[in-house]
């Protein structure tokens, strides 16, 4: 089988993340974020992963052939001259999604969750028809647009884009599988899969949805990346706590890698994600945050709902909060309060940032 | 006469210490303790005065003059004060305020006693280096038929308008003119509030006092809003000696500051404390193995309790009873006695109040109000506390008995005593 990743362009939402590394490969808990979604589509019987890219990175072509060779599939990398949108790169790619009548996958490159590739396939056999979304629900269906189904078949009637009266609350989880019939309806330009080919789909009774269970997060930028990371961690604890890190000065969900260090008096957590490499010193005090490979976190700093770049260092006694992200090699001194802040990489920051902006 | 005989001849200090109406700027503070008595560098404000009359030979009493209702607070430092210097310390309380020239004239008599040939006049809320005998020496050098030296120092053109002004004679120092804040530039000397003033002074007081008793018998009606024995020496006297070879002026070169609002005790702190290495040493923290780590000029009460693993300072003075737990950062503060900082905090720029309690990973934190460090003649700006319809960043002040829980922030805020909050706040006054 075989699956369509529409990885896209610059990821310019996760900047300043996205400026040294390609989005795709920013680690989401501790592994790249594609790598969640590749393990979960090997498991699921894939074994041709098609990379839908607008631009090209050495550092993604040859870390896909490193997982080529660890996973034993194929990884590869269909390039856009010009942005193609959501559907346009499945015309770009029709050659290898039609050599067999096998259906194939489609999904989102920001999406996280429990996937489900297992139970899509089998509902999609289940009704026969060329597509099948998932859905998944949200408390404020208004800011989105929603899916409106048969509560039993799942065929969908239509979508309604931020509906202003309740219709459903059920909106586009960004994962599919098609038929290969389904690619004669896309010509090579670009395309909105959700405006342009959906309604028409739902219309001809052709489209199905499936209900996503348990949690689900967009997590192409730096807030819902370090909510998406609450979810996943909560996730592990159910399905695999012993993943996680226990014990005195750890609360909560933490995950830790084991080549971390971590000094005395520390209070680590809830939510928290610790890095390869990583150091915090003596006495920090740190939660709802994600710190990336080699960053040193020095002694009795607080630190509440940050990314922390690779290979960053952060001062001594310095407060970092409020979806503050420093990109890598970025250099806070000591005693600094720094509130949401993004901060470019290789900065070096003399002066605390008292309201959220851009440092370049 | 000659320096020697005039040495022999006993002087008095007459120091104005206001009352709790005035120092509003200071407030929450001033609620707890009399603004003079507010520790600076860890001793009592006015301790820096005491201590520069005790270096004045011949110095036989200090005489605190003010409208405070006598109170513990100032019977104790009286009393210490008396026990620990030789000459006598007495406070003489106005029944109103009546003044910088009204309080002394009033008390005129009790000055006067026992015939000293001068006395120096201070203002409780400045800092300085008190150049008293310079002062003195200057004093003789002019002879003996003016009333009064006043200690000026240079400001730059913008800031000196908030000061009185001084033009002198630049060959004699005579003063030529003075005027009280000014609305346009007249001059960068400005007064420091600090006299030595001759007898003679009482007479021209009087002169005004006198005149100021008739003109208010005339007014209509009679006896009018303004308290009859009210006198500004600044206004009323200065201003009406100059040019009349009455008042000399004797610059100083060395530091000096109002203390007007919390945030110039803290810098006033910081002068004070940087003085400490040739005056008292002693009183300086030093690097010892088994202590915290100190960085510059640090003052800890002998009683305080800190952690080994603290770092203290520059310009940090711990008050008694105080407890720093482990990782405890203080940097340009003010810990008042019986405070407890909890492990991790860290305490920038602000006034800890006395008996308050600031948790674990707590960042506490002001704006410093420092002058401008690269003009030597910039003063701190006794800031007003709103400007823009916002409150002005300024150092963070915690009142009497506050507390704040683990793990927030409160920076640029003034906490009223009495408070626990359970929230971090930022640019904020805390009722």
């Amino acid at each position: 089988m075989k699956a369509l990743i529409l990885v896209g362009g610059y990821g310019t939402r996760l900047r300043p993340l996205t400026l040294s590394v390609p989005k795709p490969l920013v680690e989401f808990c501790n592994k790249p974020i594609l790598l969640h979604q590749v393990e979960a589509l090997v498991k699921a019987g894939v074994r041709h992963v098609i990379l839908a890219v607008s631009y090209m990175s050495d550092l993604l072509e040859r870390e896909m052939r490193a997982q080529e060779q660890r996973l034993g599939i194929k990884i590869s990398l269909s390039h856009e001259k010009e942005p193609l949108g959501t559907a346009g790169p499945l015309a770009l790619a029709r050659e290898l999604l039609t050599d067999s009548d096998e259906p194939f996958f489609v999904l989102n490159s920001d999406v996280i969750c429990d996937f489900p590739f297992e139970d899509m396939l089998k509902f999609h056999k289940n009704h026969g028809k060329e597509g099948t979304i998932v859905v998944t629900k949200v408390e404020e269906p208004s800011k989105y647009g929603v899916v409106v189904y048969e509560g039993e078949t799942g065929r969908i009637h239509r979508f309604v884009e931020k509906p202003q009266v309740f219709v459903s609350n059920k909106i586009n989880a960004g994962m599919y599988i098609f038929s290969p019939s389904m690619l004669r309806r896309i010509q090579l330009r670009p395309t909105s899969i959700e405006k342009e080919i959906f309604p028409v789909m739902a219309e001809e009774g052709q489209l199905y949805a499936m209900e996503l269970q348990g949690f689900w997060m967009d997590i192409g930028q730096p807030k819902d990346f370090l909510t998406g990371m609450c979810m996943y961690l909560q996730s592990v604890r159910q399905n695999a706590p012993e993943r996680l890190r226990t014990g005195p000065g750890f609360l909560g969900n933490v995950l830790v890698d084991p080549t971390a260090v971590i000094g005395e008096n520390c209070t680590i957590g809830p939510n928290v994600t610790i890095g390869a490499g990583v150091v915090l010193e003596d006495g920090v005090r740190i939660k709802r945050c994600t710190v990336l490979r080699g960053a040193h976190i020095r002694s009795h700093s607080w630190l509440e709902s940050c990314i922390v770049g690779w290979s960053s260092s952060v001062g001594q006694w310095v407060r970092m909060e409020n979806v503050t992200v420093l990109g890598e090699d970025v250099i806070v001194s000591d005693e600094l309060y720094i509130n949401g802040a993004n901060v470019l990489p290789h900065k070096s920051i003399t002066d605390s940032v008292p309201e959220p902006r851009i440092i370049m | 006469m000659s320096d020697s005989v005039f040495n022999l001849k006993m002087l008095k200090a007459v120091i104005l210490i206001g009352g709790p109406q005035k120092g509003t700027r200071f407030r929450p503070l001033s609620f707890e303790v009399p603004k003079p008595l507010f520790p600076v560098a860890g001793v009592p404000m006015l301790q820096h005065h005491i201590e520069a009359c005790a270096k004045v030979p011949n110095m036989k009493e200090i005489i605190l003059i003010g409208f405070y209702q006598p109170n513990e607070e100032l019977n104790r430092f009286i009393a210490s004060a008396q026990q620990e210097f030789k000459f006598s310390v007495r406070y003489l309380q106005e029944f109103a305020a009546l003044g910088t020239g009204g309080g002394i004239y009033h008390f005129r008599d009790q000055i006067l006693s026992g015939g000293p040939s001068a006395f120096f006049l201070m203002n409780a809320d400045v800092c300085s280096e008190f150049p008293l005998q310079d002062m003195l020496h200057f004093h003789h050098q002019r002879g003996n038929s003016h009333c009064g030296i006043i200690l000026g120092t240079t400001a730059n053109r913008k800031q000196s308008l908030n000061y009185g002004c001084i033009v002198e004679n630049q060959e004699t120092n005579e003063v030529l003119h003075f005027v009280e804040k000014p609305s346009t530039f007249v001059s960068e000397i400005i007064n420091c509030g600090i006299y030595l003033f001759t007898p003679e002074i009482f007479a021209h007081i009087g002169t005004v006092f006198k005149r100021n008793q008739e003109d208010r018998l005339l007014e209509e009606p009679p006896c009018g809003r303004q308290l009859r024995e009210l006198i500004r020496l600044e206004q009323d006297i200065f201003t009406m000696l100059a040019a009349r070879k009455q008042l000399y002026v004797y610059k100083t070169q060395h530091f000096w500051s109002q203390i007007k609002s919390a945030g110039s005790a803290i810098y006033a702190s910081r002068l004070y404390l940087k003085r400490y290495n040739e005056t008292h040493p002693e009183r300086l923290a030093r690097n010892q193995e088994g202590g915290p780590k100190i960085i510059g000029n640090v003052y800890i009460h002998q009683t305080a309790t800190i952690d080994s693993t603290a770092v203290l300072g520059p310009n940090v003075s711990i008050g008694k009873g105080v407890i720093i737990g482990a990782g405890v950062r203080v940097r340009e503060s003010i810990v008042l006695h019986g405070a407890s900082l909890q492990d991790h905090c860290c305490v920038l720029n602000s006034i800890v109040g006395w008996d308050s309690t600031i948790g674990k990973w707590a960042r506490v934190e002001g704006t410093p109000s420092d002058p401008n460090p690269n003009d030597p003649y910039a003063k701190i700006d006794s800031e007003t506390l709103f400007r823009d319809g916002g409150l002005t960043p300024s150092i963070t002040i915690l009142g009497c008995n506050v507390n704040i829980p683990s793990e927030v922030i409160i920076r640029n805020s003034i906490v009223l005593p009495h408070k626990d909050l359970n929230r971090s706040f930022k640019n904020q006054i805390i009722l």
